[in-house]
């Protein structure tokens, strides 16, 4: 696609510093950015008119445990006019707060949300950060890396109180997570034969 | 003098049977208006991405079936999509027209689920029992194709499970030429039904910019006249050889998104006799060893078809270290799944963009000034299935 790549430069060209890096994989343009700049660059990509990026498709945090900055936040908008799909991506740090994208794009409010939910990452000017997806009263952020898969608490009716009860998990048997990757790769010629 | 009267809050769902699922909405009514609609979801949170995680890429695909319920093989789609998309793997073109003949009748499973049920919710019974008759069939061919009438676990990355089984192919020929007579049917109970009419015209309008600004997709946005449809203009498997017609409203109230479904099903079965006319001889999944696991005949015979299977079904297959965002057009708008592998056999993330979830969100802004009894209405025609909404 040409048109992307004309378009990469375009973008490359105003917001000039405020990107750190850009490229093009899978028909997609991928910019990197300092979290400072995001509102700068939302309004810009949404506004110009040689970008039009007006449709915010999803917003998510990537969780990276043994890094310095741990999540990644990740941005995707669309453009109709264009055709062409962005991805705006920067680092942040745990308890970093980050600002709301909700007066650009209003549905991005339940999308923080869910960031906040799953995350744990915090969004000043948001007019309602809430949880979403879990339970009322939920504790820890689930789509963390050192969230147990299994979860902390389970719930059941209890005959005996004749109402539903929060317990710690109780498991028969631990969630077993077998390592079935063998170190061996086999032979490279054979592997560039299967390539073909 | 006007008498104090004092606001109402209520509470709908989550055991409602016109809430569509199990969704709790907050309403601040005055009187009989709505004043504010806060909804509550995530009361089916099954933690999917979190599971998905801990999957190889193989056992991950059921879990895709379990988000947007009534229309499984779509939301499949995106995933093996994606998937194919990292390994560079070349569909072979007889499993990229049975996967859109799936697709393209979950969407019909979908569209007739919702426009009945809609239906049902503004006061007509009788559609819901016509057209449940005619998913029945639909869901047969799900059972023929990969065993199960609703969870079908079948296409893979690099096509698809297994082939068509014999006969099949006429048979859902033979459903193609009697449905559009059923649309018919439901159109007469429904188009110009006076009471179907009062209940949804100029019923939760949404204007272009604010389709486009509450990132809404599908029939949502179509019906605010915006003619967006990936299946148009970012193609995936074959839909650039077929021909068919994108219908978008002009209103975009509950009654435009009506006749988009209404139109939409039609599309389908036209796309489905195309695709049927077209269907290419030929395998039906890559027949890459390292990805798509060997017949069973070869296993018998040869060694490295042994081998294969065992790791293809303990380890499963790596994909490389990338990133990725695909979208597909579901049923009820796009369905994207933003997948990152690390290079080892199960995803490091896959985060998955559900559109009821962006759908539902607007309730409140859709809602505000209506009467209570229009938010059936308008959660009918935002086609909320809860299943993708709290994942």
């Amino acid at each position: 696609m040409e048109n992307l790549e004309s378009l990469e430069k375009a973008i490359n060209s105003e917001l000039t510093t405020k990107i750190l890096s850009s490229k093009i994989k899978h028909d997609q343009i991928n910019i990197c950015i300092e979290d400072n700049n995001l509102i700068e660059v939302m309004i810009f990509l949404k506004t110009h008119s040689s970008t039009k990026f007006k449709q915010l498709i999803d917003i998510t945090a990537v969780d990276y445990p043994e890094r310095d900055k741990r999540f990644k936040m990740v941005y995707l908008l669309l453009s109709h006019e264009k055709n062409s799909r962005i991805k705006i991506e920067f680092d942040i740090k745990e308890g970093e707060i980050l600002s709301s994208l909700t007066s650009i794009f209003p549905s991005a409010n339940w999308m923080e949300r869910e960031v906040f939910d799953m995350y744990g990452v915090e969004f000043k000017d948001h007019p309602d950060l809430r949880r979403i997806l879990t339970d009322y009263g939920f504790k820890g952020h689930p789509l963390r890396k050192d969230f147990p898969l299994t979860g902390h608490n389970e719930v059941r009716y209890s005959e005996e109180d004749k109402k539903v009860i929060y317990e710690p998990v109780k498991l028969e048997q631990n969630y077993r997570n077998f390592d079935y990757e063998s170190p061996w790769e086999g032979t490279k010629y054979i592997k560039e034969q299967t390539k073909e | 003098m006007a008498k104090e009267v004092k606001k109402l809050n209520l509470n709908f769902g989550p055991q409602h049977p016109a809430a569509h699922g199990v969704l709790r909405l907050i309403l601040q009514l005055d009187g009989e208006v709505v004043e504010k609609a806060d909804p509550h979801i995530g009361l089916l949170h099954r933690g999917t991405e979190k599971l998905i995680e801990n999957k190889t890429y193989a056992q991950a695909v059921p879990y895709f079936d379990r988000l947007d319920y009534v229309a499984p093989m779509n939301q499949e789609h995106a995933f093996a999509l994606a998937i194919e998309k990292i390994l560079k793997i070349n569909v072979p073109a007889r499993a990229q027209y049975i996967r859109v003949i799936f697709c393209e009748i979950g969407r019909i499973l979908s569209h007739i689920l919702n426009v009945t049920t809609q239906a049902m919710d503004v006061g007509a019974l009788t559609p819901t029992l016509w057209g449940f008759e005619e998913r029945e069939t639909l869901m047969g061919f799900y059972e023929k194709v990969s065993g199960s009438r609703l969870h079908a676990n079948y296409f893979r990355a690099g096509g698809v499970h297994q082939d068509l089984p014999k006969g099949l192919d006429s048979e859902i020929a033979e459903f193609c030429e009697k449905f559009p007579k059923i649309i018919d049917d439901l159109e007469t109970l429904l188009t110009d039904n006076r009471i179907f009419k009062q209940r949804n015209v100029d019923i939760g309008i949404v204007s272009k910019q604010d389709a486009l600004d509450y990132s809404f997709s599908g029939v949502m946005l179509r019906g605010s006249g915006v003619p967006w449809d990936l299946r148009k203009s970012q193609p995936y498997d074959c839909y650039e050889q077929l021909e068919f017609k994108i219908p978008v409203g002009k209103n975009g109230d509950c009654y435009d998104r009506y006749l988009c479904r209404i139109e939409e099903m039609r599309e389908s079965v036209n796309i489905i006799n195309q695709c049927l006319t077209n269907l290419p001889k030929g395998p039906i999944k890559t027949n890459d060893g390292k990805i798509s696991p060997p017949p069973k005949k070869e296993i018998k015979q040869s060694m490295e078809a042994l081998i294969h299977h065992f790791k293809l079904f303990t380890e499963g297959y790596r994909v490389d270290e990338d990133e990725i965002y695909t979208a597909v057009e579901a049923p009820k708008g796009e369905f994207g799944v933003y997948l990152i592998s690390d290079g080892s056999s199960k995803p490091y993330k896959c985060k998955i963009r559900a559109p009821g979830f962006s759908h539902l969100q607007a309730m409140d802004y859709l809602i505000k000034g209506h009467m209570l009894a229009d938010v059936p209405a308008v959660l009918g025609s935002m086609d909320i299935v809860f299943g993708e909404v709290d994942r």
